[in-house]
C-alpha cells in the first residue's frame, strides 16, 4: 500500500519544528527515523497533514554527561547507541540494548526518541528508560515539561504526549560506577517484537534496585524496590501476576521465566 | 560433494559448478521486474478487496466524480469466469469470476478496480468505493466445513469438498498381526508463499499486431495465455504473455490470476498500458494459499517396527475456489498417492477430501503435498520407534525400500527409477554423528537446554508427465518439451524454450547442456524464454521439471543443429561427417587440427551460402526439437535429513544446532546450483517447521498482515546445513539427471519435529503440529504434566 498524500517541512532547530506545528493543522506528525511511522502511513493507519521531519536538528542528536547523570538526544539513533554514543557504564549497557534492536539497518534510522514516542510496549526503550528511572524533556507549543519514562505509555501506541509536543531528549539519573544492569528479551528471532522482556538496575552505593517487566498490553510495569525480588527467584511469579499477567497463561509463564532469567543474569554480573 | 565431473573435453558441460550466468544483472540490479518497467501512458491499478470472508454482495457504489474509473464484474463485458475443473470422478464444480459477483467468498477476494496516474492515487480512489456487503456464515476450519449442516461456500453444492478420494485396502489381517499400533492427529497451518517479488501484470493493446500483450510475474506463460483466452474470449494468437525477470515462484505464480483477466480487458477496453504491482498486504492478507493440511492417520508395525500398513484420513484446506490450472483437489489428491513414501508396506488405506472453505484458493508450494505427508509419516514412524524401543534411523533402514530392489513400484504404483535409500540414510546419521548428541543429550547443553536428535526421508516424484496427468483431468497436461536452437550469423547459440527460469539458474545449465553437445562456449548461449510469441509451447516451470524436460529438449535440439553443422562442415572440410568432432567452439576433422569454428561454419550458411554443397539439408542452423523422458512416470530424487536441536523446555524455543542433508538428484548439471536449489528449500522448510502460519480467527480473517506478524526465517534463523551429494543417474532421463527444485523444502519440519520430540520425549511430549512455535512447544508440555499427573 501507498500512503495518502501528506505536506512535508524539514525543521532545522527545536524552536522550527513547534513552528511548523503550530502553523499547520492539527494533524501534523514528527518524523524522525521513520521505521515505525513509514510502515503506519504506506498502512495507511497514520493519515497525517503534514510531517515534520525532525531529523536535521541537531540538538536531538547530543549526548551529554552533567552532574546528575547523562542527557542523551531523542534524535539519537539507535546504531550511534551501539556504537558507544553514550559514555560510562550506562552507555555499556545502553549499547548492548541497542544491539538486540531490530537489525542494523532499522537501527541506522530508528531513534530513541521515535521509539518512546511512538510507545510499542514490546519496544527495547520502552522498557529500558522505564527501568533506569529516565524522565523525557519534552517541549509543546505552549511550554516544556518532563514526563516520567516509567508513566509515558498509556497503552498500545499511545502515550501522555500531546500531539504537539515533541521528545526533546532523554535525562538518566546517575547511576554510580558499582551499578549492575541486566536485560532478558525473549523473541522468536532477532529484529521481532520481544515475547517477554525483564530486567534488573542495581546501585548498592545509592541504595537503588529496581526491575522492569515489558512486553505488556501497555506501560512496563515497573518495581521501583526490587530487592525483594533480587533476593527470591520465586518472588518472579508473584511479580508477573502483579504486572496484570493472568496466571496460567503462555504469556505470564515466559515473563516469569524472562524476570528470573533477568535476575540470574544480574547476579552473575 | 559431488562425483560428477565434467569431461576434459567438456569442461563446462554436465558436472561443471559454472558461476551462475544470470547472477552478473541481478546481483548488479539490472534485471527487469513488472515493477521496474514504464511505459508511456501507463496507469496504475488499485483493487477494491473483500474485507469479509462470506458474504453476499449487494451493491458496489462507484463516487461519483470517477464512475469511469473504477470497474466491477458487470463492466466486464465478455469476460467468463475461471473454470479449473478435474476429470476426477466426484469433482464439484465452480467458476470463479476474477472480480466478486452476487457473493465474495473469502477475504482479500477482488470487488473492483480503480485506476489512476499513480498508484497512491488509485488506492485513494478504491478507498471511496462503497461496497454492501450482507454477511454470511463464515465456513472458517475445513473440518467444520465438511460436517452436515455446514453453511455451503457454494451454494449449489450438497457438501463443502471439490472432491474426496479413496484408496481402499482390507487391513484385518494387518490389524491382528500389528505388535504397534500408532495413532495421530497431526496438523499444518496455513502458510503463505512468500517470494521476494510479489506478482505483478502489466497489459497493453498492439494495434498494429491486434495483439494484446500482457506482462506478468508468471511461472508458466503460455498456460496463462491459454487461460486468458478461455477466460477473455479471444484467440490465443492475439495475445502474448511475457515473463520478465521474475524474482521468485515457488508456485506462486503457477497460476492463472483474476487479475491477469482483469486487466487484459482493461488494456483492451481502455487502450493504453495498466498496471498492478501486488503489495505485501495484498499478498498476505489475500492469497495465504498453502500448505493446510489435517490427517488422522495411523501406522501398524510388528514389534521390530516394520511396516505393516498404514491408515490414513487426510483433509486439506483447500479454500473457496479452483485455481487454474492445477485446480483444488491436486493437493489432497497428490496426499493419498504419495504418503506411502520410500517405504514399503503390505497394505495401504487412504480417504481425502479437498474441503471448501472461506479462505484464499489453495496452490502448489515448493514441495505441493509432499511436505504435509512427510511430517505425518514420519512423526508416525519415530513413534514406531520409540514404542519398538529402536533408535528411529534403524527402524526406516528396515521399512526403506531396498538398492536391490530398484526400480521399485511402490505400493500406490509409482515407479520409483534408481537409487539408494537406506544408503542415503546411513550417510546421514554418520554426518550427523547421533552417538555423539546422544552424549551430549545426557548432560543436556551447558545453559541447560535439552538436546534431541531428529531424521526425515522422502522420495520426490519430477518431470512426471501425461501419463501422470491426464489421469488428473486438469487443465493442462505436460507433453513433449521443445527448444528451439538457432546459431546466429556470428556463430552464437540461441535458445528458445517455453518454460521460465525464476531462479533456477537455467540460462546457466541450460547453456551448460549445449556446451555438453555442441562444445560452444556457455558465454556464447543465449537462452530466451518466457514469451509466448517467440517460445514454443511449454506447461511452464513447476514440479521439478525443468533440468530434465527443458534440458532434454535442449539437448535433442543442439543434436540436430550439431548434425547440421557437421553436415555443413564436411562439404567445407572435405571430410566424412562421421569423421568430425565438436569442440572448443569449432567442428574438427578428428585427431587433425583441420577444423572451422561454428562463427565460420554460421557465416558461410547465413552469408556465403555459395561455398555450400548442392544438397545440404535447407534446414539450416535452426532447428526446433522435442523431448520426452522414455517413460513418463517421472524421476525420483531422494533425500535423507537428520538435526539436532535445542529446546528451552521452559520458553518452548527451539534451535537448529546441526542439520545434515545428504541427497541423490541423480547426475547433477550444475553441483553448484542443485547446492543452492536444497538449501534454499531447506530455509523454507525451516519456516514451515518453526515460523510460517496464516492464522484465521472463526469469522475467517487473517491474522498476519505485515512480515512483523507473518515470520519468515532469516538469516539468523537458517543454519549453516552440511549438504552430501550421491548421484545415481536416473534411467529414464538424458544425462541420469533428476528433478530436485523442491527437495530442500519438504523434510525440515518432518527432521526438526522428530528432534523436539526426541529432546521431550522423557517428559512424555509429542508435538503434532506445525510450526513448532514456543506456545505449542509449552502447551505439550504443560498438557503432558497434566496428563501424567
Ligand atoms: C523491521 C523492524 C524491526 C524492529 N525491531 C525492533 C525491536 O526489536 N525492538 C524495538 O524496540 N524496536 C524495533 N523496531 C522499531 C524501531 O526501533 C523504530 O525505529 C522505532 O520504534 C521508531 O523510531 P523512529 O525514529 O524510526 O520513529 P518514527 O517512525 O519516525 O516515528 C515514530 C512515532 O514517533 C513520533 N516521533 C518521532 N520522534 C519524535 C520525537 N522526538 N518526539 C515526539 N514524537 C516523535 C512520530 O510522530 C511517530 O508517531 C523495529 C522496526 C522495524 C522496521
Amino acid at each position: 500500500m501507498k500512503a495518502p498524500a501528506f505536506g512535508y517541512e524539514r525543521a532545522h532547530s527545536v524552536e522550527e519544528a513547534l513552528l511548523f506545528y503550530a502553523s499547520g493543522d492539527e494533524d501534523a506528525k514528527y518524523l524522525a527515523g521513520g521505521q515505525s511511522l513509514g510502515p503506519l502511513l504506506n498502512l495507511r493507519l497514520a493519515r497525517p497533514s503534514m510531517l515534520i521531519d525532525v531529523r536535521s536538528i541537531d540538538e536531538l542528536r547530543e549526548c551529554t554527561q552533567t552532574p546528575d547523570g547523562l542527557v542523551i538526544g531523542a534524535g539519537v539513533t539507535h546504531a550511534a547507541i551501539e556504537d558507544g554514543a553514550v559514555p560510562g557504564p550506562v552507555g555499556a549497557f545502553l549499547a548492548v540494548i541497542a544491539h538486540g534492536i531490530a537489525y542494523r539497518a532499522v537501527r541506522n534510522r530508528g531513534t530513541l526518541g521515535g521509539s518512546l514516542a511512538h510507545a510499542d510496549p514490546a519496544a527495547d526503550w520502552v522498557s529500558t528508560m522505564a527501568l533506569l528511572d529516565a524522565q523525557l524533556d519534552v517541549r509543546g507549543v505552549t511550554g516544556e515539561r518532563q514526563v516520567p519514562a516509567e508513566s509515558l505509555v498509556e497503552g498500545p501506541l499511545a502515550t501522555k504526549l500531546a500531539p504537539d509536543e515533541l521528545v526533546v531528549s532523554v535525562r538518566l539519573p546517575g547511576w554510580s560506577a558499582a551499578a549492575r544492569f541486566s536485560y532478558y528479551k525473549f523473541n522468536r528471532k532477532p529484529g521481532e517484537f520481544a515475547d517477554a522482556i525483564a530486567g534488573f538496575a542495581y546501585d548498592p552505593e545509592r541504595g537503588v534496585c529496581r526491575a522492569v517487566i515489558g512486553a505488556t498490553d501497555g506501560a512496563p510495569a515497573v518495581i521501583a524496590d526490587a530487592l525483594e525480588l533480587l533476593a527470591a527467584a520465586e518472588a518472579s511469579e508473584a511479580a508477573v501476576t502483579a504486572a496484570g499477567f493472568e496466571p496460567g497463561s503462555f504469556e505470564h509463564h515466559v515473563h516469569a521465566v524472562a524476570l528470573r532469567r533477568a535476575r540470574d543474569r544480574l547476579i552473575a554480573r | 560433494m559431488s562425483t560428477t565431473t565434467p569431461s576434459a573435453k567438456r569442461p563446462f558441460g554436465v558436472g561443471a559448478r559454472l558461476r551462475r550466468k544470470e547472477d552478473d544483472r541481478l546481483l548488479r540490479g539490472r534485471a527487469e521486474f513488472v515493477a521496474n518497467m514504464r511505459m508511456v501512458g501507463m496507469q496504475e491499478v488499485a483493487f477494491v478487496r473483500s474485507p469479509m470472508a462470506h458474504a453476499r454482495l449487494l451493491a458496489v457504489r462507484k463516487p461519483a466524480d470517477a464512475a469511469d474509473r473504477v470497474f466491477t464484474m458487470d463492466d466486464l463485458d465478455g469476460v467468463s469466469p475461471i473454470v479449473a475443473n478435474s476429470g476426477l470422478p466426484g469433482f464439484r464444480s465452480a467458476g470463479q469470476y476474477p472480480l466478486a459477483r452476487d457473493k465474495v467468498r473469502h477475504v482479500g477476494e477482488a470487488i473492483a478496480m480503480c485506476i489512476a496516474a499513480t498508484r497512491a492515487e488509485a488506492e485513494d480512489l478504491a478507498e471511496r468505493v462503497e461496497v454492501d456487503l450482507d454477511p454470511l456464515p463464515v465456513v472458517a476450519d475445513m473440518l467444520q466445513a465438511l460436517e452436515p449442516g455446514a453453511p455451503l461456500v457454494h451454494e449449489h453444492w450438497d457438501r463443502n469438498a471439490f472432491l474426496e478420494t479413496r484408496v481402499d485396502d482390507n487391513l484385518d489381517d494387518v490389524k491382528r498381526r500389528a505388535a504397534i499400533v500408532v495413532t495421530r492427529r497431526v496438523r499444518t497451518a496455513r502458510q503463505s508463499m512468500a517470494p521476494i517479488e510479489g506478482r505483478g501484470v502489466l497489459a497493453w493493446f498492439d494495434s498494429r499486431l491486434d495483439q494484446l500483450t500482457v506482462t506478468s510475474a508468471t511461472q508458466m506463460p503460455h498456460i496463462v495465455r491459454a487461460g486468458l483466452s478461455e477466460c477473455l474470449g479471444i484467440e490465443q494468437g492475439r495475445i502474448r504473455v511475457v515473463a520478465p525477470d521474475v524474482g521468485g515462484g515457488f508456485g506462486y505464480k503457477g497460476i492463472l490470476l483474476p487479475e491477469e483477466i482483469c486487466l487484459g480487458w482493461l488494456a483492451m477496453k481502455l487502450g493504453h498500458p495498466v498496471r498492478w504491482i501486488e503489495d505485501r498486504f495484498e499478498q498476505l492478507t489475500g492469497n495465504a494459499n498453502c500448505r493446510e493440511h489435517h490427517y488422522d492417520i495411523t501406522g501398524y508395525a510388528d514389534e521390530s517396527g516394520r511396516l505393516l500398513a498404514l491408515d490414513c484420513d487426510a483433509v486439506v484446506d483447500s479454500g473457496a475456489y479452483s485455481s487454474y490450472p492445477f485446480s483444488a483437489c491436486l493437493e489432497a489428491a497428490q496426499v493419498s498417492s504419495i504418503l506411502p513414501g520410500p517405504y514399503v508396506m503390505e497394505r495401504y488405506r487412504c480417504h481425502t477430501w479437498s474441503a471448501t472453505t472461506n479462505k484464499p484458493p489453495i496452490l502448489p508450494y515448493r514441495g505441493v503435498a509432499r511436505t504435509g505427508v512427510c511430517f505425518a509419516l514420519e512423526l508416525v514412524l519415530d513413534a514406531i520407534a520409540r514404542k519398538a524401543g529402536r533408535e528411529p534411523h534403524e527402524v526406516r533402514l528396515e521399512n526403506l525400500v531396498q538398492a536391490d530392489q530398484m526400480p521399485f513400484t511402490n505400493i500406490t504404483r509409482k515407479y520409483f527409477d534408481s537409487g539408494d535409500y537406506p544408503e542415503c540414510l546411513r550417510r546421514a546419521v554418520a554426518a550427523l554423528d547421533i552417538p555423539k548428541w546422544r552424549e551430549q543429550q545426557k548432560k543436556r547443553l551447558p545453559d541447560g537446554r535439552r538436546v534431541g536428535v531428529g531424521v526425515a526421508m522422502f522420495c520426490e516424484q519430477g518431470a512426471h508427465g501425461t501419463s501422470v496427468y491426464y489421469g488428473w483431468g486438469i487443465p493442462m497436461v505436460p507433453g513433449h518439451e521443445q527448444c528451439q536452437a538457432r546459431l546466429t550469423p556470428d556463430g552464437m547459440l540461441e535458445l528458445r524454450i517455453g518454460a521460465h527460469s525464476h531462479g533456477q539458474g537455467l540460462e546457466t545449465t541450460l547453456a551448460q547442456v549445449a556446451h555438453e553437445i555442441l562444445g560452444i562456449d556457455p558465454a556464447r548461449v543465449r537462452l530466451i524464454h518466457g514469451d509466448t510469441a517467440v517460445t514454443p509451447y511449454s506447461t511452464g516451470t513447476w514440479g521439478s521439471r525443468c533440468m530434465v524436460m527443458s534440458g532434454g529438449a535442449v539437448a535433442s535440439a543442439c543434436k540436430v543443429i550439431a548434425q547440421r553443422v557437421r553436415s555443413i562442415a564436411s562439404h567445407l572440410l572435405e571430410a566424412g561427417a562421421d569423421d568430425l568432432v565438436l569442440e572448443d567452439g569449432s567442428v574438427r576433422v578428428a585427431g587433425t587440427d583441420h577444423a572451422l569454428t561454428l562463427r565460420e561454419v554460421a557465416h558461410t550458411w547465413y552469408r556465403q551460402p555459395q561455398r555450400l554443397a548442392a544438397d545440404v539439408d535447407p534446414g539450416g542452423l535452426e532447428a526446433t526439437s522435442g523431448y520426452k523422458t522414455t517413460q513418463d512416470t517421472g524421476t525420483f530424487s531422494y533425500a535423507a535429513h537428520a538435526c539436532a536441536v535445542a529446546v528451552d523446555d521452559e520458553l518452548g524455543a527451539v534451535e537448529i544446532l546441526d542439520y545434515v542433508i545428504v541427497e541423490d538428484g541423480g547426475t547433477l548439471v550444475n553441483p553448484m546450483i542443485v547446492d543452492g536449489q536444497v538449501y534454499g528449500g531447506a530455509a523454507q522448510g525451516i519456516g514451515t517447521a518453526l515460523y510460517e502460519e496464516m492464522p484465521y480467527d472463526d469469522q475467517a480473517q487473517p491474522l498476519a498482515s505485515t512480515l512483523a506478524d507473518y515470520m519468515l526465517p532469516g538469516a539468523t534463523e537458517v543454519p549453516a546445513i552440511r549438504l552430501e551429494h550421491m548421484e545415481t543417474p536416473s534411467p529414464l532421463s538424458v544425462f541420469g539427471q533428476k528433478g530436485i527444485g523442491e527437495g530442500g523444502a519438504i523434510a525440515p519440519p518432518a527432521a526438526i519435529a522428530n528432534a523436539v520430540n526426541d529432546a521431550l520425549a522423557d517428559l512424555g511430549v509429542e508435538i503434532t503440529e506445525s510450526p513448532i512455535t514456543p506456545r505449542r512447544v509449552l502447551a505439550a508440555i504443560a498438557a503432558a504434566k497434566r496428563g501424567a499427573s
